[in-house]
């Protein structure tokens, strides 16, 4: 029996010939990623351990980014503080809030490389598996016991593989794939699985949408979401990326809990509903719904191809009078970029509000809070209850080009019709 | 395997209670766990955090605290006085950041349906059983696996490891 490119991962950080799912491994730890709002806890564990070192200064990256810049003095003091740590533990990679979402820059600045074991004080850290990485999310003891020691023990996860194939149908993305398979595998669906993207789609896919595919399999409980690296990742990684670029893939004959298939030629924009991210429908059924904020941006939609599409819909075109439209460009390099293709100029014209690089509204700590009754259609990850502000406003979650085209109609709407 | 005699009051919540309703993203600039106690469950119950007693027992149903991976959101259960998580089943991050600050956090498929809020449980962890005293009825839940107890059982993953650094 073969082994899934997770087995194979967690094999070879385990210092395994070979794994099989269920067994529980200790395995050292490639890149550990610390964001602002559970760098504390983390460091205060590792102390506690009784070591007062990070156990390697070069494989921990620490991302402000989550209240970015402060907008409180209890976050700007937790800031202060997490520099003061940096400074002591002599941290090589730390970007302070001018840097963006700490997943875009996890990538962006080439830290995740196939084949590596990421860990991450984040949930959304799955997303790292877009490279062919094996990544996911801890809380912040485990991550103490990381900085401590370089190693963390992992059940090893059963796979999920998911066949896509088809041609996207224009103005349909990624994001709506993803929300799509979320309505259908559920939100515990995958609890503690690996889940495998594969097919022809996702071979035609750039590494911005796979990063979205990777970035949402823990809204159905998945551990982490893969893709296997191909000519296009290490494309992206060249230049990037210190060192040598191995691929590493799963066996023919690995073993695998589902398969799932789908066929996106006729994908219809997918829109999830208040207040569970696995209430997915497809846009005609909750056409028409009333907003007051749409929000672009995120670890999840803020890249290029995002605001580009975002922007394909907006050029010549106004807001409508009752939303507010927020623009959160994922990192320094997407807003430079997107400025350099005056991307921002359409945003700002059509009515648009710009924010600097930050998780942003999606986190409800910071930017862009709602107001008790009012209704965000956002392209970030979570819907949940109180998400980005009052208990009492209600989230949907969209792609992109039907963030923008509602933010144009102020109801929600399918792109498709202002193509 | 370990040996640990809980009791306690049933608070009951529904499928898939998020950590963003144990703890809302706007708390998360509290590095105090007492402070972040104040805020145990608001998203779902202002009342709980000054009405939950020590000991009591939260009960959820499938996929409790999925989310998020802030472990402020079990720090706040625990500091609360929350002596044990018990739901059908638990999303994977919070389960070991549960156990890793050292609160049980077990999974009784069947538990949804056998107890009301207010009930006494008695969960013998042990035997794996958990026995309702308000209604007699008795249910049986997955042992943690012995690795996972042995971190339980010193108290959680700090405690654990300034023990056993030398074996990690």
């Amino acid at each position: 029996m073969g082994m899934t490119i997770s087995e194979k991962i967690l094999a070879r950080a385990s210092g395994s010939e070979r794994v099989q799912a269920g067994e529980i491994v200790k395995a050292r730890v490639d890149v550990a990623l610390i964001p602002d709002l559970t760098a504390i806890l983390s460091f205060k564990a590792m102390k506690e351990m009784g070591l007062d070192h990070v156990w390697d200064s070069e494989r921990v990256v620490v991302v402000l980014d989550h209240v970015a810049p402060a907008s409180s003095i209890n976050a700007a003091t937790i800031h202060r503080d997490i520099r003061l740590i940096v400074e002591e533990q002599r941290i090589k990679h730390f970007y302070d809030v001018d840097a963006g979402v700490c997943h875009q820059v996890l990538a962006e600045k080439g830290h995740v490389k196939p084949g590596m074991l990421v860990v991450g004080a984040d949930s959304h850290t799955c997303t790292h598996g877009a490279f062919g990485a094996f990544a996911t999310g801890v809380g912040s003891t485990d991550m103490g016991a990381v900085l401590a020691t370089g190693k963390l023990w992992f059940k090893v996860p059963e796979a999920i593989r998911i066949v896509v194939d088809g041609a996207l149908p224009e103005l349909v993305a990624p994001k709506d794939l993803i929300l799509r398979i979320i309505g259908e595998v559920g939100a515990d669906g995958a609890t503690y699985n690996a889940v495998e993207f594969t097919g022809s789609t996702i071979e035609a896919m750039s590494i911005s949408g796979r990063m979205t595919l990777c970035n949402m399999v823990i809204e159905m409980g998945a551990k982490t979401g893969v893709v296997e690296p191909d000519e296009r990742t290490l494309t992206y990684l060249r230049g990037r990326a210190e060192g040598s670029l191995e691929t590493v893939k799963g066996d023919i004959d690995a073993k695998y809990k589902r398969v799932l298939h789908f066929d996106v030629a006729d994908l219809e924009p997918q829109v999830s509903c208040p207040h569970k991210v696995d209430n997915v429908r497809p846009v005609s059924e909750v056409e028409g719904t009333r907003i007051d904020q749409a929000f672009i941006g995120s670890c999840t939609n803020g890249r290029m191809e995002d605001l580009e599409a975002a922007a394909s819909i907006l050029r010549g075109r106004h807001v409508h009078p009752d939303v507010r439209l927020l623009v959160i460009p994922a990192s320094r390099e997407v807003y430079l970029d997107s400025m350099d293709a005056g991307l921002l100029k359409v945003f700002t014209e059509a009515g648009g509000l710009v924010c600097n690089p930050s998780c942003g509204a999606c986190f409800g700590g910071h930017i862009g809070i709602l107001a008790p009754g009012e209704v965000c259609l956002a392209t970030s990850n979570r819907n949940f209850r109180g998400r980005q502000g009052s208990p009492d406003a209600e989230v949907y979650l969209a792609s992109p080009a039907t963030a923008a085209a509602s933010a144009v109609t102020g109801v929600i709407t399918d792109p498709q019709e202002l193509r | 395997m370990i040996e640990m005699k809980l009791r306690g009051r049933v608070w009951k919540f529904g499928d898939d209670l998020n950590t963003d309703l144990i703890i809302p993203g706007k708390y998360l600039e509290l590095t105090d766990p007492k402070e972040m106690a104040i805020h145990a469950m608001e998203g779902v119950d202002s009342n709980f955090a000054e009405r939950v007693s020590p000991g009591d027992i939260v009960v959820g149903g499938r996929n409790f605290g999925c989310g998020s991976s802030r472990e402020q959101a079990p720090l706040a259960l625990k500091y609360a006085g929350v002596g044990a998580v018990v739901a059908e089943s638990h999303a994977r991050i919070f389960y070991r950041n549960a156990i890793n600050i050292g609160l049980p956090a077990l999974e009784c498929p069947g538990v949804t349906d056998a107890v009301y809020a207010g009930d006494i449980l008695e969960i013998d962890t042990t035997r794996g059983v958990i026995e309702n005293t308000s209604t007699g009825i008795q249910l049986r839940f997955t042992l943690l696996p012995v690795f996972i107890g042995k971190i339980l059982n010193e108290g959680g993953l700090v405690a654990y490891l300034r023990k056993h650094i030398d074996e990690w």
